[in-house]
């Protein structure tokens, strides 16, 4: 579409700054966390490593880190399977029924995360699970599953169906048909969808403050906790890294479905 | 195939669909069936007032990232290919960074020493520092920019679908530039505005983090009404009142959305 020059150039000014909005913050973070000044001051007076050091010298953040990366493993290796088996299932099947599971599966991005997180809450209270490990898994489980679902039903529908039915009527059982000529053929969406099971974990944060407790307690919440009483650069250092840790695999997860599907 | 899907779908019922249940019953049912519960939301003041901020900062975040995200999601949409990819990837940054961490970054820019008001002081604009945090104004600013990304994607994916044709025969027929945006493609926009402003109202509706972080316990929206009933007072009853009739909100919004577009289209962008 034309437009004329003045319109053109309020437009590039205009984006220019909504794009600033939104980086700024990113932006802003890494810097801070290499500060030697114990107050935010910008730009920083000298860099140091010292809110790194605070971080890795503290035994309480590095059992919070403990637990926060075995959450985040334990959901991917079992909403992974779980959800591919059910895009599977919702893909080759013409039941009408199938559409309602799909979306019941879709529910833990619908419901208010506020209210999952307190029912979750009441549920486990009765059942013993507050401050467990095994609750917080299970938790995440279930908030990580869509994004298999999703992502693995996209590939899935790109995918011919007819090439498994080929591989059936050669002799191969639906099992065998599935491991060798399907699931090498959705590999990049089954890993995409498990990489944003595993960042849904490392960054959920309001269901693990109403039930994760005691040594149990993942990085978010210790880091929810302590921002509630002053801004503690430690915290910039570990914002810093879980901001690399996401780049990095949402890289891995987009350049590998580029290649794939 | 039924069997392929159980598995999942116990997960989902037993840890979503059961606790809310679960939810709803506890805020009828107290020794018996009561709807004190709603007595107490529908009479006191606190909650009719948080009620009402909730939905007029949801309206304000919602109306705020419409006017940033429609220009960007414009751009987007016009752009040569190698800028439109600059942009969104700027727009879609953000988006994997976690709540918690933009939250926090947020909290360094706005305080009373924070980056904002520093800068603002060495260049003269002001004397005394801004109180640009611990109010609705830094909640407003730190939700929109959580929230900004849900409305440009999906505005953005509609506009990619409009036809250039289409304007191209708008000017042939004589129209101006502004003449053929507002005639052709601002109504052919309309259902990406649609589902971008539902996604931003209602997770706005919902929202715990921004509020409670930067709104300075002077914001207390809905969902803080949720969580101080359970942790500061330990009334299940009322905080399950206020989360059904949150739920009953944001489900009669999806409801109402559906009617104009298919509701796997707004959540899809997610």
């Amino acid at each position: 579409m034309t437009m004329s020059r003045p319109y053109r150039i309020a437009l590039i000014v205009i984006c220019a700054l909504v794009l600033l909005y939104l980086i700024l913050p990113i932006l802003i973070i890494a810097p801070m966390s290499f500060s030697a000044a114990r107050f935010l001051t910008f730009p920083p007076p000298s860099l140091s490593l010292r809110w790194y050091q605070e971080y890795v010298g503290n035994p309480a953040w590095m059992q919070a880190t403990r637990v926060t990366l075995t959450v985040a493993v334990l959901t991917v290796v079992i909403a992974t399977p779980l959800g591919v088996a059910a895009a599977y299932a919702i893909s080759q099947s013409k039941w009408r029924i199938m559409r309602l599971i799909h979306m019941t599966l879709l529910l833990p991005l619908v419901v208010p995360i506020i209210i999952t997180a307190v029912g979750i809450y009441f549920v486990f209270a009765k059942a013993g699970l507050v401050a467990s490990m095994t609750g917080l898994v299970l938790a995440n489980v279930m908030l990580g599953l869509p994004y298999v679902v999703i992502s693995v039903a996209a590939g899935l529908q790109s995918f011919d169906s007819t090439q498994e039915m080929v591989a059936r009527s050669l002799g191969m059982n639906r099992l065998r048909s599935f491991f060798v000529v399907t699931l090498p053929q959705i590999k990049a969406s089954v890993i995409a969808g498990g990489i944003f099971a595993f960042i849904s974990a490392m960054d959920e944060t309001i269901v693990a403050l109403f039930i994760s407790g005691g040594q149990y307690q993942p990085l978010t919440k210790r880091m929810f906790t302590a921002l509630r009483d002053e801004i503690d650069p430690t915290i910039a250092a570990i914002s810093t890294l879980m901001t690399a840790v996401s780049f990095m695999l949402v890289l891995i997860a987009t350049s590998r479905s580029k290649k794939g599907a | 195939m039924l069997a392929l899907a159980l598995p999942a779908l116990l997960v989902i019922l037993l840890l979503i669909v059961l606790p809310v249940g679960w939810l709803a019953w506890q805020s009828v049912y107290h020794d018996g069936f009561t709807l004190e519960n709603y007595r107490r939301i529908w009479s006191e003041d606190i909650y009719w007032r948080s009620f009402a901020l909730t939905f007029q900062i949801s309206l304000l975040v919602t109306l705020l990232a419409l006017l940033l995200g429609y220009p960007i999601a414009y751009a987007a949409s016009v752009a040569p290919k190698r800028w439109s990819i600059v942009i969104l990837a700027l727009v879609v940054l953000p988006f994997w960074t976690s709540v918690l961490v933009r939250a926090y970054a947020w909290l360094a820019l706005l305080q009373r020493t924070g980056v904002v008001n520093q800068v603002l002081r060495q260049i003269g604009v002001i004397d005394e520092p801004l109180a640009l945090v611990h109010n609705t104004f830094g909640t407003v600013v730190a939700t929109l920019h959580i929230l900004l990304p849900f409305m440009v994607l999906p505005l953005y994916a509609t506009m990619q679908q409009i036809p250039r044709d289409l304007m191209q025969a708008g000017a042939s027929l004589g129209a101006g530039p502004m003449l053929t945006f507002w005639r052709i493609f601002l109504p052919l926009s309309l259902p990406g505005v649609l589902a971008g402003s539902t996604l931003v109202f209602v997770l706005t509706l919902g929202f715990y983090i921004t509020p409670e972080l930067l709104g300075g316990g002077r914001t207390i929206m809905i969902s803080m009404l949720v969580s101080r009933n359970v942790e500061l007072y330990d009334q299940w009853g009322a905080a399950s009142a206020v989360g059904v009739v949150l739920l009953i909100a944001v489900g009669l919004i999806f409801f109402a959305v559906s009617r104009f577009i298919p509701l796997d289209r707004v959540l899809g962008q997610k």
